[in-house]
C-alpha cells in the first residue's frame, strides 16, 4: 500500500516551486506542475542515461545537447532532470536560456529538397517547358520569380503554343539550401546578419529562446537511483533490504496530520492550574456544590446589612421557588441578628431592625464567600481551634447588565487562611506568593471597602502591555462581627482574597469577548486550538500592537 | 462604588496647590480613592449624545473620583478636600458644634400616622450660609449622592432642604390620604393633589424610580409648616414654596426615613459638610423633633465618640512596629483625632460625626494601616502549617474530564442558568416535572431557571458551531440543580456528566462505547451484581422511541443514554442525528 501523504504536492510545496522559478518567464507555474508530475512518471532509463553521461562528462552537460545526442525530446530530458532534482543532492541543475536559430517547417523542407527556385531550374529540360505547365509545379510560382531574378532562366513569349521557359545557365549553386543546411547543422553563426535576416523574411528561419538545464554532479551524486522506496516496511526490516534501498525524501514543509483527539476547555484548564497552585500552597478545597444559597449565608453571616445595595433585586437573582431557606442554625442566627441590630463583640453594629424573613430569602449565591462562611462556621464548631487554609473556585451569579466582559454567571476564586495572630503583612505575603505562581510579580495594594473585610485591600499588578496598574484581585481580613458570632476564638484572624477566573483567562488567551469563552456561543475552534495553560510562562506576543 | 465628579481647578484651589494628573492619581491610590476618569462636561455630553449637542458645553476639566461605599464624608468636594488636607497634615480636622439658636428653636412634630409608612424624621438648621453657584451645585449634588447610596434610592432616608425664611415653624410631619394632599411641587407652576402627582411622575425619568416606595400605601408622608404650607412629600418631591436658591441664607433640613440610624448619619453628613460656609464656620443650629410618644430629641446629634485601642493591637493586626505616639499621629491623619493615654500603650481615638463607618476597632486598625501606607508594610508569610485536601467530588471531576478528552470528546462550558423552554418544552417535558428552581427576578428569559440537565447547553453549543467539521463530540461535567426539601435551602446540586455525539449517523454505539469507557475508568464492572452497571431499554420524551436506555450502576439509576428525538434536534436548531449520555457521578465517589 502507498501510505505516502508526504508525496502529495501540498499547496505550500507548489508555492516554493513557484518562488524558486520566478525568474523563469517562459514557464508558467502550471507548466511547472505538469513538468513535475511528468518527472515523477519518467521512465528510469532516461534519468539513468543522464547520470551515466554526467559521470563521464567533464563538469556537466546541457539538457538540450543531451536530448540531441540521445535523439529524444528535450522535454523528456527535462523531466529526468526534475525527477533527479527531487531526490535531493544527486544532481545540480541550473536553468539557462539560450537564443537559437531554427528552421521553420518550410526551411526544413528546403534544406532537404532544395530551394523552390532550384527545384524550378531542375525541372526545366533543355528543350524548355511551357510556362503554364511550370506554374502548376509545387514550387512553381515562388521558384519561377526567384529563378528569374537570379537570371537562371528566361521566358520566350513568342513561342507558338504560348510562353515557354528555358534555362539560361547550365548549372547553378543552391545557396539558400546550403545556408539552411548550415543552420540545421548548428552553424548558424557562419551566416551573416544580412543572410539570416533575409531567410527570416522568407519565413524559413526563426529565432527561438531555448530553456535548458546545465546539469552537474550534486554532493550526493550516484548513478544508482534505479528505484526509490517511499516508506520503510516490515518486510524491509525483516529482510534487511532497507540497507540497500534508496528512500524518497520527505517534504518537511508539508503540515502534519493533527491527531484525532478531544480537548479541554481553556477556562477549565486555567481552573485546574489555580487548583494546582492552591494545593501546592497547602490549601484545602471547600465544598461549593450549592448554587442556591440563603440570604443568611450569602449576606447576613458576612455582616452585610440587609439594606446593602448588593441585596437589591437589581444585583441579585432571588428565587421564586424554593423562595425561602427551610432551616437556619437558629442559635447562630440570633447572634448574627444581635450583631447587626445592636452590635456586640466590640462593635457598634448597624443599628437597624434585622429581619429573619429577609435572611431566609433564597438566592443564587453572589459569591463563593458564602461557602467560605459555611466552612468557617463548621470550623468554629470544632474545638479546639485548628488553623486552616481553604480555597474554592466555582460559579457565582449576578443579576447584572451584560456586556463584552460581564456575564450573569462567572467563576470566583477564593483563598482563606485562619490562624492565630494573622496580620495584614501576612495577607500581603500570601498574596505575593500566590501571584508569583501566576507569573505576576509586580504588586501594589490599594485601600478599599468591602462590607465583610476590614482592613480591605485591592490588589493591583503592573500590566506590561497596557503600561498601567490593573486590578487583579480583592482581599482583606474578615471582620470580627463576622467571625465572633460563628464562635471562632477572639485572637484568630482570617485573611482572604478573591478574584475572577474569567479575567485572567481572557488575558491569558487574548480573548476580548467573554461569550467566545464561556457559554454555548463558544468558538469550538478556539477550544481545539488553545495551548496548554502555563500561568507562570511568558504569554505569546499579541498578533497586533495592543492599544494603550 | 460611588463616583464623585469635581472640577479639577476648584479642587486644586481648595487644596491650596496643583497636582499633575499622575500625582493626584497617586495621592488617591494611597488614600483609598481612585481617580477613575479625567473628563469635562463637553466630553461627557459628546460621548452620550454626540458632538452637536456638546457644542457650547463647558470644557472645564472634571475629575471623576471613586469613593469607598462607606465613606459618606467624601461624597462632595468639601469632604474630599477636608479628608485629603487632614491626611497631608495641612489642616487640623475641624470640630463640628451644635448650637442653640438665639431665638426659638425650630420644631418638627411627628404624628403617629407616619408610623406605618415612614416613621422617622430628624432636622437641623444651617444659619447664615453663603452659597456661590459652585457651592450650591455641590450641596444639591451631595444630596443626590446620599440618596443613591446610604439612603438606598430614598427608600431608607429622603432629604428635604428648604429656605427657612419662607416658612414658619413649628413643622408637622404627618401622613395623609393622597387625595387630601395638595401643593405646588418643585418646578411646577400649579398645585396638584398627591394622586395627580404620582401619575405625572410616572413619566418623569428621575422621579419615577422612587414612586414605588409609597405608591400603594393608604397614607402618604407629608410635612407642613404652621401655615399649612407643604415643605415636602417625602420621599418624592419638595414643595416649590420653600425651594432654596443660591441666595438662600438659612436652610431648614429634614431627613425622613425608615432607618433612624441612617437618617441621623445623613443629617450629620450634610450639616458637617456645608456648615463650612456658615457665618460661624462648622456650627449647626439645633432643631427639636417631637416624637408621637411626646418625647423630644435635639438634632443633629454630631456625636463625638471615644474609643480606646491598645497600640500593640494595631501593630499586631497590621504587622508593623510603630510607637503608640506614631500610631496616634497616623490615626489623626485619617480624621480620627488620637492621643496616647494611660500606661503609654493605650490610644484614645475620637470618632467624629463624619466617620459613621468606624464601628469597630478593626476600622481603626485599617485607618492606621492606610496612613502608614499599605505598600510600606513588610510582607511576611504566616507559619500556618496545613495539609491540603481536594474536595472529593471535584477531584473525581478533574480526573474524569482529562480521560473524557483522551476519549476524543471536547469539553464545553455552558451556563447554569437558562430558560424554562430549554429544560422543558424543547426536551418534550413539562416544566412542573423538572423539579427546577425558579428565579423570581430574571431580566430576560435566559435566566428563568437553574438547569436540571446539561444536555440543552451542549446542544446549544453544537447549534452555535454548526460550521465545524463533523462529527462533533462534546462533553461537560458540571452541576445541575434540583429542588430538594431535605436540604437547608430546599435545593441541591448534582454533579452530572453529559456527552453528545453529532454526526450524519446517530452513533449510538459510540455513546454506548463511551459509557463503557467511563465505567471502566470508574472501575465499575458490567453486570448487575456487586454494584456493576447495566443498561435497560427505557423511554423518555427527549429520545427516539426504542433508542433509549436507562443506566443502572451501584444499585441505582444513574442516568440515560440514547438517540435524541428528531423533535428535540429540530427544536435546538440542529439538522443531524445525535445521541447523548447523561449520568450523575455522585454515586461513584
Amino acid at each position: 500500500m502507498e501510505p505516502g501523504w508526504r508525496w502529495e504536492l501540498s499547496p505550500m510545496h507548489l508555492l516554493r516551486l513557484r518562488r524558486h522559478t520566478q525568474d523563469d518567464d517562459t514557464l508558467s507555474p502550471v507548466l511547472q506542475l505538469d513538468t513535475f508530475k511528468m518527472a515523477v512518471h519518467t521512465p528510469v532509463p532516461v534519468a539513468e542515461l543522464l547520470l551515466r553521461r554526467l559521470e563521464a562528462s567533464d563538469g556537466g552537460l546541457d539538457s538540450a545537447e543531451l536530448a540531441a545526442e540521445l535523439g529524444m525530446e528535450h522535454q523528456a530530458v527535462v523531466g529526468a532532470v526534475k525527477s533527479l532534482q527531487a531526490l535531493g543532492e544527486v544532481i545540480e541543475a541550473e536553468l539557462r536560456s539560450t537564443k537559437r536559430w531554427e528552421l521553420t517547417a518550410e526551411g526544413e523542407e528546403i534544406a532537404r529538397e532544395g530551394s523552390h527556385e532550384a527545384r524550378v531550374f531542375r525541372s526545366i529540360p533543355p528543350e524548355g517547358l511551357a510556362q503554364s505547365e511550370l506554374m502548376r509545379l509545387p514550387s512553381g510560382k515562388v521558384g519561377f520569380s526567384k529563378a528569374m531574378s537570379n537570371k537562371w532562366i528566361r521566358v520566350d513569349k513568342s513561342a507558338a503554343d504560348g510562353p515557354r521557359v528555358f534555362r539560361v545557365v547550365d548549372s547553378m549553386e543552391d545557396e539558400v539550401q546550403r545556408r539552411l543546411q548550415l543552420v540545421r547543422g548548428g552553424q548558424a553563426e557562419k551566416l551573416g546578419e544580412k543572410e539570416r535576416s533575409e531567410l527570416r523574411k522568407r519565413k524559413l528561419l526563426a529565432e527561438v529562446i531555448l530553456k535548458t538545464y546545465w546539469v552537474s554532479k550534486g554532493s550526493a551524486f550516484s548513478t544508482s537511483i534505479s528505484k526509490q522506496e517511499t516508506e520503510l516496511s516490515p518486510e524491509m526490516i525483516s529482510s534487511g533490504s532497507w540497507r540497500d534501498r534508496p528512500f524518497k525524501p520527505y517534504n518537511f514543509l508539508a503540515h502534519g496530520v493533527l491527531p484525532d483527539s478531544g480537548h479541554l476547555h481553556p477556562l477549565l484548564k486555567v481552573r485546574s492550574q489555580f487548583r494546582q497552585i492552591f494545593l501546592e500552597m497547602g490549601f484545602t478545597e471547600m465544598p461549593t456544590d450549592n448554587f442556591i444559597e440563603s440570604s443568611f449565608w450569602n449576606f447576613d453571616a458576612l455582616f452585610q446589612p440587609q439594606q446593602h445595595p448588593a441585596r437589591d433585586q437589581h444585583d441579585t437573582f432571588f428565587l421564586r421557588d424554593p423562595a425561602e431557606a427551610l432551616q437556619l442554625p437558629m442559635d447562630y442566627v440570633q447572634r448574627v441578628k444581635r450583631t447587626h441590630s445592636q452590635g456586640g463583640y466590640g462593635s457598634q453594629g448597624y443599628k437597624y431592625n434585622w429581619k429573619l424573613d429577609e435572611a431566609r430569602k433564597n438566592l443564587l449565591r453572589t459569591h463563593t464567600t458564602s461557602a467560605s462562611a459555611r466552612a468557617l462556621y463548621r470550623l468554629a464548631q470544632k474545638k479546639p481551634f485548628t488553623p486552616v487554609k481553604y480555597f474554592s473556585i466555582d460559579r457565582v451569579f449576578r443579576n447584572e447588565t451584560l456586556d463584552a466582559t460581564h456575564l450573569a454567571e462567572f467563576h470566583q476564586i477564593e483563598g482563606v487562611v485562619a490562624d492565630h495572630g494573622l496580620t495584614l503583612g501576612h495577607l500581603m505575603g500570601v498574596l505575593r506568593e500566590f501571584f508569583t505562581k501566576l507569573g505576576i510579580t509586580q504588586l501594589r495594594f490599594k485601600p478599599a471597602y468591602n462590607p465583610y473585610t476590614e482592613p480591605s485591600m485591592e490588589v493591583f499588578s503592573y500590566h506590561q502591555g497596557l503600561k498601567k496598574w490593573v486590578e487583579v484581585g480583592n482581599s482583606g481580613v474578615f471582620r470580627p462581627e463576622m467571625l465572633l458570632p460563628m464562635g471562632l476564638p477572639e485572637n484568630v484572624s482570617v485573611i482572604a482574597w478573591g478574584l475572577s477566573l474569567e479575567r485572567p483567562t481572557m488575558i491569558k488567551y487574548g480573548i476580548n469577548n467573554i461569550r467566545e469563552l464561556v457559554g454555548h456561543k463558544v468558538n469550538l475552534q478556539m477550544v481545539y486550538d488553545s495551548p496548554l495553560c502555563r500561568l507562570d510562562a511568558e504569554p505569546r506576543p499579541p498578533p497586533t500592537q495592543e492599544a494603550a | 462604588m460611588p463616583t464623585v465628579s469635581v472640577k479639577r481647578d476648584l479642587l486644586f484651589q481648595a487644596l491650596g496647590r496643583t497636582y499633575t494628573d499622575e500625582e493626584f492619581d497617586e495621592l488617591c491610590f494611597e488614600f483609598g480613592l481612585e481617580l477613575d476618569e479625567i473628563t469635562s462636561e463637553k466630553e461627557i455630553i459628546s460621548k452620550e449624545q454626540g458632538n452637536v449637542k456638546a457644542a457650547g458645553a463647558s470644557d472645564v476639566v472634571l475629575y471623576k473620583i471613586d469613593v469607598p461605599a462607606n465613606r459618606y464624608d467624601l461624597l462632595c468636594l468639601e469632604g474630599l478636600v477636608r479628608g485629603l488636607q487632614v491626611f497631608k497634615e495641612r489642616i487640623k480636622a475641624p470640630v463640628y458644634k451644635r448650637v442653640m439658636p438665639d431665638g426659638k428653636i425650630q420644631k418638627l412634630i411627628i404624628t403617629e400616622e407616619t408610623a406605618k409608612i415612614r416613621p422617622f424624621a430628624v432636622a437641623a438648621v444651617l444659619r447664615n450660609i453663603k452659597f456661590t453657584k459652585d457651592r450650591y451645585d455641590s450641596f444639591i449634588e451631595l444630596q443626590e449622592k446620599l440618596h443613591q447610596n446610604i439612603c438606598r434610592k430614598r427608600a431608607l432616608v429622603a432629604i428635604g432642604t428648604h429656605d427657612l425664611d419662607t416658612l414658619s415653624g413649628p413643622f408637622t410631619y404627618t401622613a395623609k390620604r393622597p387625595s387630601d394632599i395638595k401643593f405646588k411641587p418643585l418646578n411646577k407652576t400649579k398645585e396638584y393633589t398627591a394622586c395627580e402627582l404620582m401619575n405625572i411622575y410616572k413619566t418623569d425619568n428621575h422621579l419615577k424610580h422612587y414612586l414605588h416606595i409609597i405608591e400603594n400605601k393608604p397614607l402618604y408622608p407629608v410635612i407642613y409648616d404652621s401655615n399649612g404650607v407643604v415643605l415636602s412629600m417625602p420621599p418624592i418631591i419638595n414643595g416649590d414654596h420653600s425651594r432654596i436658591t443660591v441666595n438662600t441664607r438659612n436652610i431648614f433640613i429634614e431627613c425622613t426615613g425608615t432607618d433612624f440610624t441612617k437618617a441621623k448619619i445623613v443629617l450629620d453628613i450634610i450639616v458637617t459638610m456645608f456648615s463650612e460656609y456658615c457665618e460661624n464656620q462648622f456650627t449647626v443650629e439645633a432643631a427639636e423633633v417631637v416624637f408621637p410618644n411626646g418625647k423630644s430629641h435635639t438634632f443633629p446629634e454630631l456625636a463625638y465618640r471615644k474609643e480606646m485601642v491598645r497600640a500593640d493591637l494595631i501593630n499586631k493586626k497590621v504587622g508593623i512596629r510603630e510607637t503608640p505616639e506614631n500610631l496616634a499621629k497616623l490615626l489623626t491623619r485619617m480624621y480620627l483625632k488620637s492621643e496616647v493615654i494611660g500606661d503609654g500603650n493605650q490610644i484614645e481615638i475620637e470618632i467624629p460625626p463624619t466617620r459613621a463607618d468606624i464601628i469597630h476597632a478593626c476600622d481603626i486598625v485599617e485607618d492606621a494601616a492606610i496612613a502608614y501606607g499599605y505598600n510600606n508594610i513588610q510582607m511576611t508569610l504566616p507559619k500556618t502549617y496545613t495539609i491540603a485536601n481536594q474536595f472529593p467530588l471535584n477531584k473525581l471531576t478533574e480526573l474524569l474530564r482529562h480521560d473524557m478528552a483522551a476519549a476524543g470528546f471536547t469539553e464545553a462550558l455552558t451556563f447554569a442558568l437558562c430558560s424554562q423552554e430549554d429544560i422543558a418544552d424543547k426536551l418534550g417535558v413539562d416544566i412542573s416535572a423538572t423539579k427546577a428552581v425558579h428565579i423570581s427576578n430574571p431580566k430576560t428569559a435566559e435566566f428563568q431557571v437553574a438547569r436540571t440537565t446539561l444536555l440543552p447547553g451542549l446542544l446549544k453549543t453544537i447549534a452555535a458551531n454548526r460550521k465545524m467539521p463533523l462529527p462533533l463530540k462534546l462533553f461537560e461535567i458540571s452541576d445541575i440543580v434540583i429542588k430538594d426539601s431535605n436540604t437547608d435551602v430546599g435545593a441541591k446540586n448534582y454533579r452530572h456528566l453529559c456527552a453528545v455525539y453529532y454526526n450524519k449517523n446517530p452513533g449510538f454505539e459510540i455513546i454506548h462505547g463511551l459509557l463503557d469507557r467511563i465505567m471502566q475508568l470508574l472501575d465499575v464492572l458490567p453486570g448487575e451484581d456487586k454494584g456493576g452497571y447495566v443498561i435497560k431499554a427505557s423511554e423518555g420524551p427527549a429520545f427516539f422511541p426504542g433508542r433509549c436506555a436507562e443506566i443502572f450502576a451501584r444499585g441505582q439509576s444513574v442516568g440515560k443514554l440514547g438517540v435524541l428525538h428528531p423533535d428535540v434536534i429540530t427544536k435546538f436548531e440542529l439538522t443531524m442525528p445525535c445521541s447523548s449520555l447523561e449520568i450523575n457521578i455522585g454515586p461513584f465517589l
